[in-house]
Protein backbone atom coordinates (compact mmCIF):
# COMPACT_ATOMS: atom_id res chain seq x y z
CA UNK A 1 0.00 0.00 0.00
CA UNK A 2 1.55 3.19 -1.16
CA UNK A 3 0.64 5.89 1.48
CA UNK A 4 1.92 9.13 0.18
CA UNK A 5 0.55 10.12 -3.09
CA UNK A 6 -1.22 13.01 -3.69
CA UNK A 7 -4.74 12.86 -2.36
CA UNK A 8 -6.34 14.80 -5.36
CA UNK A 9 -4.80 12.28 -8.16
CA UNK A 10 -5.70 9.24 -6.95
CA UNK A 11 -8.73 9.75 -4.36
CA UNK A 12 -11.98 7.95 -5.20
CA UNK A 13 -14.49 11.01 -6.65
CA UNK A 14 -17.85 11.22 -4.88
CA UNK A 15 -20.78 13.47 -6.56
CA UNK A 16 -21.46 16.55 -4.82
CA UNK A 17 -24.79 15.27 -3.65
CA UNK A 18 -23.52 11.86 -1.71
CA UNK A 19 -20.20 14.21 -0.32
CA UNK A 20 -22.66 16.96 1.37
CA UNK A 21 -25.57 14.01 2.42
CA UNK A 22 -22.54 11.68 3.79
CA UNK A 23 -21.31 15.44 5.87
CA UNK A 24 -25.10 16.81 7.19
CA UNK A 25 -25.82 12.60 8.17
CA UNK A 26 -22.89 12.15 10.05
CA UNK A 27 -22.97 15.35 12.19
CA UNK A 28 -26.84 14.63 12.98
CA UNK A 29 -25.85 10.83 13.57
CA UNK A 30 -23.12 12.42 16.07
CA UNK A 31 -26.18 14.33 17.78
CA UNK A 32 -28.32 11.71 17.69
CA UNK A 33 -25.94 9.40 19.19
CA UNK A 34 -25.33 12.20 22.15
CA UNK A 35 -28.93 12.68 22.97
CA UNK A 36 -29.84 9.23 22.61
CA UNK A 37 -27.62 8.49 25.18
CA UNK A 38 -28.55 10.88 27.17
CA UNK A 39 -32.29 10.01 26.89
CA UNK A 40 -31.07 6.06 27.75
CA UNK A 41 -29.56 7.35 30.97
CA UNK A 42 -32.57 9.24 32.34
CA UNK A 43 -34.04 5.06 32.20
CA UNK A 44 -31.12 2.69 31.84
CA UNK A 45 -34.26 -0.13 30.96
CA UNK A 46 -35.05 -2.01 28.36
CA UNK A 47 -38.28 -4.43 28.10
CA UNK A 48 -39.79 -6.42 25.55
CA UNK A 49 -43.25 -6.60 25.17
CA UNK A 50 -46.50 -3.58 25.03
CA UNK A 51 -45.38 -1.38 28.36
CA UNK A 52 -42.83 -1.80 31.09
CA UNK A 53 -41.73 0.27 33.54
CA UNK A 54 -39.44 0.40 37.14
CA UNK A 55 -42.28 -1.88 38.97
CA UNK A 56 -42.38 -4.41 35.62
CA UNK A 57 -39.42 -7.01 35.01
CA UNK A 58 -37.19 -5.85 32.32
CA UNK A 59 -35.27 -7.12 29.29
CA UNK A 60 -31.58 -5.88 30.84
CA UNK A 61 -30.50 -2.58 32.70
CA UNK A 62 -27.34 -0.72 32.08
CA UNK A 63 -25.49 0.91 34.54
CA UNK A 64 -25.12 4.13 32.72
CA UNK A 65 -26.04 6.76 35.21
CA UNK A 66 -27.06 6.96 39.19
CA UNK A 67 -30.75 5.87 38.15
CA UNK A 68 -29.27 2.11 37.51
CA UNK A 69 -31.22 -0.11 40.21
CA UNK A 70 -31.68 3.09 42.14
CA UNK A 71 -34.66 1.50 44.11
CA UNK A 72 -36.12 4.82 45.51
CA UNK A 73 -39.78 3.83 45.48
CA UNK A 74 -42.70 4.00 47.94
CA UNK A 75 -44.10 1.08 49.41
CA UNK A 76 -46.81 -0.99 46.40
CA UNK A 77 -50.34 -0.05 46.69
CA UNK A 78 -52.27 -3.03 44.64
CA UNK A 79 -54.94 -2.33 42.65
CA UNK A 80 -58.06 -4.05 44.38
CA UNK A 81 -60.17 -4.53 41.31
CA UNK A 82 -57.58 -5.82 39.15
CA UNK A 83 -57.27 -9.92 38.82
CA UNK A 84 -53.63 -9.67 38.40
CA UNK A 85 -50.74 -8.55 40.78
CA UNK A 86 -50.23 -4.65 39.69
CA UNK A 87 -49.43 -2.13 41.74
CA UNK A 88 -48.86 1.93 41.87
CA UNK A 89 -45.60 3.19 43.78
CA UNK A 90 -44.00 6.73 44.17
CA UNK A 91 -40.61 7.07 43.30
CA UNK A 92 -38.91 8.77 46.21
CA UNK A 93 -35.50 9.25 43.89
CA UNK A 94 -34.57 12.59 42.42
CA UNK A 95 -33.56 10.66 38.98
CA UNK A 96 -31.02 11.88 36.47
CA UNK A 97 -32.93 13.65 33.57
CA UNK A 98 -31.64 16.15 30.94
CA UNK A 99 -34.41 15.31 28.41
CA UNK A 100 -35.79 18.35 28.05
CA UNK A 101 -32.69 19.25 25.73
CA UNK A 102 -31.51 15.87 25.38
CA UNK A 103 -34.86 14.83 23.41
CA UNK A 104 -35.37 17.77 21.48
CA UNK A 105 -31.81 17.75 20.14
CA UNK A 106 -32.61 13.95 19.53
CA UNK A 107 -35.57 14.98 17.00
CA UNK A 108 -33.66 17.85 15.76
CA UNK A 109 -31.11 16.29 14.60
CA UNK A 110 -33.65 13.32 13.84
CA UNK A 111 -35.24 16.08 11.66
CA UNK A 112 -31.86 17.04 9.28
CA UNK A 113 -31.06 13.13 9.22
CA UNK A 114 -34.27 12.05 7.73
CA UNK A 115 -34.86 14.91 5.22
CA UNK A 116 -31.27 14.18 3.81
CA UNK A 117 -31.67 10.85 4.32
CA UNK A 118 -35.34 11.20 1.84
CA UNK A 119 -32.72 13.43 -0.92
CA UNK A 120 -29.79 10.69 -1.00
CA UNK A 121 -32.25 7.79 -1.63
CA UNK A 122 -34.21 9.33 -3.92
CA UNK A 123 -30.81 10.48 -5.41
CA UNK A 124 -29.43 7.01 -5.49
CA UNK A 125 -32.11 5.62 -7.18
CA UNK A 126 -32.54 7.79 -9.83
CA UNK A 127 -28.37 8.49 -10.42
CA UNK A 128 -27.51 4.83 -10.22
CA UNK A 129 -25.70 5.75 -7.54
CA UNK A 130 -27.36 2.29 -5.92
CA UNK A 131 -26.72 0.45 -8.72
CA UNK A 132 -23.50 0.98 -10.14
CA UNK A 133 -21.36 1.77 -6.76
CA UNK A 134 -22.95 -0.48 -4.16
CA UNK A 135 -25.22 -3.45 -5.47
CA UNK A 136 -22.33 -6.19 -6.07
CA UNK A 137 -21.42 -7.01 -9.87
CA UNK A 138 -23.05 -10.80 -11.27
CA UNK A 139 -19.21 -12.33 -10.73
CA UNK A 140 -19.19 -10.90 -7.06
CA UNK A 141 -21.95 -13.07 -6.27
CA UNK A 142 -19.11 -16.26 -4.34
CA UNK A 143 -19.27 -16.97 -1.18
CA UNK A 144 -15.67 -17.95 -1.49
CA UNK A 145 -14.88 -14.00 -2.86
CA UNK A 146 -17.05 -12.69 0.56
CA UNK A 147 -14.82 -14.65 2.42
CA UNK A 148 -11.67 -14.06 1.02
CA UNK A 149 -12.74 -9.90 0.84
CA UNK A 150 -13.61 -10.42 4.55
CA UNK A 151 -10.45 -12.11 5.89
CA UNK A 152 -8.32 -9.54 4.00
CA UNK A 153 -9.94 -6.60 6.46
CA UNK A 154 -7.61 -8.54 9.31
CA UNK A 155 -4.53 -8.98 7.60
CA UNK A 156 -3.34 -5.25 5.89
CA UNK A 157 -4.26 -6.76 2.47
CA UNK A 158 -6.83 -4.00 1.83
CA UNK A 159 -5.88 -2.19 -1.39
CA UNK A 160 -6.77 0.78 -2.49
CA UNK A 161 -8.67 0.72 -6.35
CA UNK A 162 -10.51 3.55 -5.86
CA UNK A 163 -13.94 1.46 -5.95
CA UNK A 164 -15.93 -0.27 -3.36
CA UNK A 165 -14.71 -4.14 -2.05
CA UNK A 166 -17.57 -6.67 -1.85
CA UNK A 167 -17.66 -6.63 2.05
CA UNK A 168 -17.64 -2.81 1.68
CA UNK A 169 -20.85 -2.53 -0.70
CA UNK A 170 -22.55 -5.27 1.45
CA UNK A 171 -22.15 -3.73 4.87
CA UNK A 172 -23.02 -0.41 3.11
CA UNK A 173 -26.37 -1.34 1.15
CA UNK A 174 -27.59 -2.98 5.16
CA UNK A 175 -26.69 0.28 7.01
CA UNK A 176 -28.53 2.27 4.27
CA UNK A 177 -32.03 -0.25 3.43
CA UNK A 178 -31.77 -1.76 6.56
CA UNK A 179 -30.20 -0.55 9.97
CA UNK A 180 -31.42 3.10 8.92
CA UNK A 181 -35.23 2.69 8.25
CA UNK A 182 -35.36 0.17 11.37
CA UNK A 183 -33.75 2.56 13.63
CA UNK A 184 -36.36 5.58 11.98
CA UNK A 185 -39.47 3.54 12.14
CA UNK A 186 -38.81 2.18 15.40
CA UNK A 187 -38.11 5.77 16.52
CA UNK A 188 -41.99 6.72 15.23
CA UNK A 189 -42.85 3.15 17.35
CA UNK A 190 -42.19 5.30 20.33
CA UNK A 191 -44.40 8.26 19.48
CA UNK A 192 -48.02 8.73 20.85
CA UNK A 193 -49.62 10.55 17.76
CA UNK A 194 -47.71 8.79 15.03
CA UNK A 195 -48.81 5.24 16.27
CA UNK A 196 -52.11 6.67 17.04
CA UNK A 197 -52.68 7.17 12.78
CA UNK A 198 -50.11 4.35 12.00
CA UNK A 199 -50.88 1.69 14.72
CA UNK A 200 -49.27 -0.96 12.65
CA UNK A 201 -46.00 0.31 13.48
CA UNK A 202 -47.02 -1.30 17.15
CA UNK A 203 -47.54 -4.82 15.56
CA UNK A 204 -44.53 -4.67 13.30
CA UNK A 205 -42.27 -4.18 16.18
CA UNK A 206 -44.56 -5.73 18.90
CA UNK A 207 -45.01 -2.91 20.87
CA UNK A 208 -43.82 0.41 22.32
CA UNK A 209 -40.96 -0.88 24.44
CA UNK A 210 -39.96 -3.84 22.05
CA UNK A 211 -39.78 -1.21 19.24
CA UNK A 212 -37.63 0.66 22.23
CA UNK A 213 -35.30 -2.35 22.64
CA UNK A 214 -34.75 -2.79 18.69
CA UNK A 215 -34.12 0.97 18.56
CA UNK A 216 -31.67 0.78 20.83
CA UNK A 217 -29.62 -1.98 19.05
CA UNK A 218 -29.95 -0.62 15.37
CA UNK A 219 -28.13 2.40 17.14
CA UNK A 220 -25.84 -0.01 18.73
CA UNK A 221 -25.24 -1.51 15.62
CA UNK A 222 -24.98 1.91 13.74
CA UNK A 223 -22.16 2.75 16.07
CA UNK A 224 -20.54 -0.78 15.58
CA UNK A 225 -20.39 0.53 11.99
CA UNK A 226 -19.34 3.63 12.23
CA UNK A 227 -16.44 2.57 14.63
CA UNK A 228 -14.84 -0.14 12.06
CA UNK A 229 -15.89 2.50 9.66
CA UNK A 230 -13.12 5.25 10.85
CA UNK A 231 -10.69 2.63 11.17
CA UNK A 232 -11.28 1.06 7.52
CA UNK A 233 -10.94 5.04 6.49
CA UNK A 234 -7.79 5.29 8.52
CA UNK A 235 -6.15 1.89 6.95
CA UNK A 236 -6.68 2.35 3.66
CA UNK A 237 -5.22 6.24 4.00
CA UNK A 238 -7.24 8.56 6.18
CA UNK A 239 -5.80 11.55 3.76
CA UNK A 240 -6.62 10.59 0.82
CA UNK A 241 -10.56 9.37 1.64
CA UNK A 242 -10.91 12.13 3.81
CA UNK A 243 -10.26 14.57 1.16
CA UNK A 244 -12.31 12.35 -1.15
CA UNK A 245 -15.36 12.92 0.76
CA UNK A 246 -15.37 16.32 2.07
CA UNK A 247 -13.72 18.14 -1.23
CA UNK A 248 -12.27 15.42 -3.89
CA UNK A 249 -13.73 15.65 -7.19
CA UNK B 1 -39.96 37.30 -16.97
CA UNK B 2 -40.43 33.68 -18.42
CA UNK B 3 -42.77 31.30 -18.31
CA UNK B 4 -40.66 29.15 -15.56
CA UNK B 5 -39.44 32.09 -13.21
CA UNK B 6 -43.31 33.12 -12.90
CA UNK B 7 -44.01 29.76 -11.80
CA UNK B 8 -41.11 29.70 -9.53
CA UNK B 9 -42.30 33.22 -8.18
CA UNK B 10 -46.02 31.80 -7.95
CA UNK B 11 -45.00 28.82 -5.95
CA UNK B 12 -42.26 30.73 -3.43
CA UNK B 13 -44.85 33.44 -2.52
CA UNK B 14 -47.49 30.57 -2.25
CA UNK B 15 -44.62 28.83 0.09
CA UNK B 16 -43.66 31.86 2.23
CA UNK B 17 -47.86 32.85 2.83
CA UNK B 18 -48.42 28.98 3.92
CA UNK B 19 -45.77 29.48 5.93
CA UNK B 20 -46.43 32.93 7.82
CA UNK B 21 -49.69 30.92 8.04
CA UNK B 22 -48.51 28.17 9.68
CA UNK B 23 -46.16 30.15 11.67
CA UNK B 24 -48.71 32.17 13.45
CA UNK B 25 -50.13 28.71 15.26
CA UNK B 26 -47.06 27.66 16.62
CA UNK B 27 -46.22 28.30 19.72
CA UNK B 28 -43.39 30.97 20.13
CA UNK B 29 -39.22 29.23 20.26
CA UNK B 30 -37.80 32.83 22.50
CA UNK B 31 -35.28 32.02 19.40
CA UNK B 32 -34.54 28.49 20.66
CA UNK B 33 -33.57 26.22 18.40
CA UNK B 34 -34.47 23.23 19.71
CA UNK B 35 -38.42 24.84 20.23
CA UNK B 36 -37.90 25.53 16.76
CA UNK B 37 -37.37 21.77 16.28
CA UNK B 38 -40.53 21.08 18.50
CA UNK B 39 -42.73 23.35 16.63
CA UNK B 40 -41.91 22.05 13.12
CA UNK B 41 -42.52 18.65 14.69
CA UNK B 42 -46.07 20.15 15.89
CA UNK B 43 -47.16 21.78 12.87
CA UNK B 44 -45.94 18.44 10.83
CA UNK B 45 -47.50 16.25 12.61
CA UNK B 46 -50.90 18.69 12.61
CA UNK B 47 -50.20 18.45 9.09
CA UNK B 48 -49.90 14.68 8.17
CA UNK B 49 -51.13 12.88 10.73
CA UNK B 50 -55.37 12.06 11.32
CA UNK B 51 -55.98 14.50 13.83
CA UNK B 52 -59.03 12.28 14.75
CA UNK B 53 -57.42 8.23 14.88
CA UNK B 54 -57.50 7.04 18.08
CA UNK B 55 -54.71 5.77 19.92
CA UNK B 56 -54.11 1.94 21.10
CA UNK B 57 -56.38 0.56 22.86
CA UNK B 58 -55.78 -2.45 25.11
CA UNK B 59 -57.24 -5.54 26.35
CA UNK B 60 -57.47 -5.92 30.53
CA UNK B 61 -54.47 -8.55 30.44
CA UNK B 62 -52.21 -5.80 29.34
CA UNK B 63 -52.62 -4.06 32.13
CA UNK B 64 -49.77 -3.51 33.89
CA UNK B 65 -48.39 -1.46 37.42
CA UNK B 66 -47.98 2.12 37.51
CA UNK B 67 -45.13 4.25 38.94
CA UNK B 68 -45.81 7.66 40.18
CA UNK B 69 -43.37 9.51 39.07
CA UNK B 70 -44.12 13.76 39.76
CA UNK B 71 -43.25 16.99 41.17
CA UNK B 72 -44.49 15.53 44.88
CA UNK B 73 -47.65 15.07 46.68
CA UNK B 74 -49.85 17.75 47.02
CA UNK B 75 -51.50 16.30 50.33
CA UNK B 76 -47.63 16.55 52.14
CA UNK B 77 -46.60 19.14 53.75
CA UNK B 78 -42.49 17.94 52.92
CA UNK B 79 -42.80 17.71 49.45
CA UNK B 80 -42.59 21.96 49.00
CA UNK B 81 -43.38 23.08 45.83
CA UNK B 82 -46.50 20.65 45.28
CA UNK B 83 -48.04 21.27 48.32
CA UNK B 84 -51.31 22.49 48.52
CA UNK B 85 -53.53 23.31 51.70
CA UNK B 86 -56.56 22.96 50.11
CA UNK B 87 -56.07 20.30 48.38
CA UNK B 88 -55.12 18.69 52.14
CA UNK B 89 -58.45 19.24 53.56
CA UNK B 90 -60.55 18.12 50.28
CA UNK B 91 -57.93 15.09 50.65
CA UNK B 92 -59.22 14.66 54.40
CA UNK B 93 -63.03 14.79 53.23
CA UNK B 94 -62.16 12.10 50.96
CA UNK B 95 -62.68 15.12 48.21
CA UNK B 96 -66.67 15.48 48.56
CA UNK B 97 -66.41 19.13 48.66
CA UNK B 98 -64.35 19.02 45.19
CA UNK B 99 -65.69 20.92 42.23
CA UNK B 100 -63.71 21.95 39.04
CA UNK B 101 -63.59 25.41 37.84
CA UNK B 102 -63.62 25.71 33.82
CA UNK B 103 -64.04 29.65 33.03
CA UNK B 104 -62.06 31.22 30.23
CA UNK B 105 -63.59 31.50 26.65
CA UNK B 106 -66.64 29.73 28.14
CA UNK B 107 -70.03 31.54 28.23
CA UNK B 108 -71.42 29.67 31.21
CA UNK B 109 -68.14 29.69 33.53
CA UNK B 110 -69.01 27.70 36.35
CA UNK B 111 -67.61 24.89 39.13
CA UNK B 112 -68.24 20.96 38.56
CA UNK B 113 -68.54 18.81 41.08
CA UNK B 114 -67.48 14.95 40.34
CA UNK B 115 -71.35 14.14 40.07
CA UNK B 116 -71.98 17.20 38.22
CA UNK B 117 -69.02 16.01 35.57
CA UNK B 118 -70.65 12.12 35.22
CA UNK B 119 -73.47 14.08 34.08
CA UNK B 120 -72.16 14.98 31.34
CA UNK B 121 -70.70 11.43 29.55
CA UNK B 122 -68.47 8.52 30.23
CA UNK B 123 -65.45 6.72 27.97
CA UNK B 124 -63.77 3.85 29.49
CA UNK B 125 -60.53 3.12 27.67
CA UNK B 126 -57.51 0.98 28.51
CA UNK B 127 -54.70 3.19 26.78
CA UNK B 128 -50.88 3.40 27.38
CA UNK B 129 -49.13 6.24 29.10
CA UNK B 130 -45.94 6.75 27.45
CA UNK B 131 -43.15 8.70 29.88
CA UNK B 132 -40.74 11.02 28.01
CA UNK B 133 -38.44 9.17 30.64
CA UNK B 134 -38.65 6.20 28.09
CA UNK B 135 -40.94 3.24 30.42
CA UNK B 136 -44.58 2.90 29.22
CA UNK B 137 -47.42 1.68 31.58
CA UNK B 138 -51.20 0.78 30.87
CA UNK B 139 -54.62 1.54 32.87
CA UNK B 140 -58.04 1.33 32.92
CA UNK B 141 -59.51 4.84 32.89
CA UNK B 142 -62.83 5.99 33.20
CA UNK B 143 -64.02 9.56 33.02
CA UNK B 144 -65.87 11.91 31.24
CA UNK B 145 -64.98 13.58 27.71
CA UNK B 146 -63.08 16.89 27.64
CA UNK B 147 -65.30 18.11 24.70
CA UNK B 148 -68.33 17.25 26.71
CA UNK B 149 -67.66 19.53 29.78
CA UNK B 150 -66.15 22.83 26.86
CA UNK B 151 -69.26 22.07 25.14
CA UNK B 152 -71.24 22.31 28.52
CA UNK B 153 -69.55 25.48 29.18
CA UNK B 154 -70.34 27.06 26.14
CA UNK B 155 -66.98 27.30 24.66
CA UNK B 156 -66.57 30.29 22.46
CA UNK B 157 -65.57 30.60 18.85
CA UNK B 158 -62.88 32.66 19.78
CA UNK B 159 -61.48 29.42 21.99
CA UNK B 160 -58.07 28.14 20.80
CA UNK B 161 -55.90 26.51 23.91
CA UNK B 162 -57.05 24.51 26.82
CA UNK B 163 -55.15 25.24 29.98
CA UNK B 164 -55.47 22.64 32.96
CA UNK B 165 -53.56 23.45 36.31
CA UNK B 166 -53.39 20.77 39.13
CA UNK B 167 -53.73 21.33 42.93
CA UNK B 168 -49.47 20.53 42.34
CA UNK B 169 -49.51 23.69 40.52
CA UNK B 170 -48.35 21.90 37.40
CA UNK B 171 -50.07 23.30 34.73
CA UNK B 172 -50.40 21.95 30.63
CA UNK B 173 -52.10 23.14 27.99
CA UNK B 174 -53.44 21.84 24.90
CA UNK B 175 -54.84 23.10 21.55
CA UNK B 176 -58.41 22.28 20.31
CA UNK B 177 -57.37 19.17 18.07
CA UNK B 178 -56.17 17.12 21.48
CA UNK B 179 -59.17 19.16 23.69
CA UNK B 180 -61.41 17.31 21.18
CA UNK B 181 -60.09 14.74 20.36
CA UNK B 182 -62.54 11.05 21.41
CA UNK B 183 -59.71 9.99 23.66
CA UNK B 184 -58.98 13.29 25.87
CA UNK B 185 -60.78 12.82 28.94
CA UNK B 186 -60.83 14.25 32.37
CA UNK B 187 -60.52 10.70 34.55
CA UNK B 188 -62.17 10.10 37.64
CA UNK B 189 -61.66 6.28 38.24
CA UNK B 190 -58.11 3.81 37.27
CA UNK B 191 -58.59 -0.15 36.59
CA UNK B 192 -62.06 0.47 38.07
CA UNK B 193 -61.62 2.43 41.31
CA UNK B 194 -61.59 5.50 42.29
CA UNK B 195 -57.69 7.16 41.24
CA UNK B 196 -55.39 6.73 44.07
CA UNK B 197 -54.34 9.74 45.82
CA UNK B 198 -50.78 9.56 44.08
CA UNK B 199 -52.04 8.59 40.51
CA UNK B 200 -53.90 12.14 40.69
CA UNK B 201 -57.02 12.48 42.74
CA UNK B 202 -60.18 12.83 42.34
CA UNK B 203 -59.41 14.07 38.60
CA UNK B 204 -57.19 14.23 35.93
CA UNK B 205 -56.58 14.67 32.45
CA UNK B 206 -55.81 11.76 29.95
CA UNK B 207 -54.79 12.83 26.88
CA UNK B 208 -53.74 9.70 24.56
CA UNK B 209 -51.86 11.20 21.67
CA UNK B 210 -48.88 13.10 23.86
CA UNK B 211 -46.67 11.87 25.76
CA UNK B 212 -47.15 11.45 30.06
CA UNK B 213 -46.38 14.79 31.47
CA UNK B 214 -49.26 16.60 29.30
CA UNK B 215 -51.44 14.40 31.73
CA UNK B 216 -52.39 17.16 34.40
CA UNK B 217 -52.96 15.14 37.93
CA UNK B 218 -54.86 16.94 40.97
CA UNK B 219 -56.95 19.07 38.28
CA UNK B 220 -58.02 22.30 39.61
CA UNK B 221 -59.56 24.21 37.46
CA UNK B 222 -58.89 24.69 33.09
CA UNK B 223 -59.44 28.10 31.38
CA UNK B 224 -59.71 28.11 27.96
CA UNK B 225 -58.00 31.19 25.91
CA UNK B 226 -57.90 32.55 22.70
CA UNK B 227 -54.22 32.69 22.51
CA UNK B 228 -51.34 30.75 23.13
CA UNK B 229 -50.60 30.13 27.38
CA UNK B 230 -47.85 28.09 28.42
CA UNK B 231 -49.03 27.43 32.34
CA UNK B 232 -46.43 24.95 33.10
CA UNK B 233 -44.34 26.88 31.57
CA UNK B 234 -42.42 24.07 29.68
CA UNK B 235 -41.26 26.12 26.86
CA UNK B 236 -39.70 28.40 29.54
CA UNK B 237 -38.06 25.46 31.39
CA UNK B 238 -36.38 23.90 28.62
CA UNK B 239 -39.02 21.15 27.82
CA UNK B 240 -41.37 20.90 24.59
CA UNK B 241 -44.62 21.93 24.74
CA UNK B 242 -45.84 19.75 22.32
CA UNK B 243 -45.34 16.30 22.89
CA UNK B 244 -47.23 14.21 19.70
CA UNK B 245 -43.40 12.66 19.77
Amino acid sequence: MIKSQSPKTEAISHKRWVKGAHFIITLSFLALMVSGYIILMSHPRLYWGKAGNDLTPALFELPISRNYHHNGWDKSIPFKNLNGRQVTAARTFEIFNENGWGRSTHFLAAWFLVITGIVYFVSGFFSGHFRYNLTPRRREFSLKLLWQDFTAHFHRQTHYTGKYGLVQKITYLLVIFFLFPVVILTGFTMSPAITASYPFLLKMFFGHQSARTIHFFAAVLLLLFLLVHVVMIIRSGFKRNLWAITFGK
Amino acid sequence: MNRRQAILTGLTSAGALLLSGCLKKAPPTYGNILRMGDDLTYLTQRSLLSQRALAMEYQKDDITSFPVTDIGDPADPASKNAYSKDYEQLQRNNFKDFTLTVEGCVAKPRKYSIDDLKKLGTRVQITRHTCEEGWSAIAEWTGVPLSAVLKDAGILPAARFVCLYGFDKYGESIDMLDAFHTQTILAHTMNGQEIPSRNGAPLRLRVETQLGYKNVKFLQRIVVTDKFTDPGPDIKSGWSWYTGI
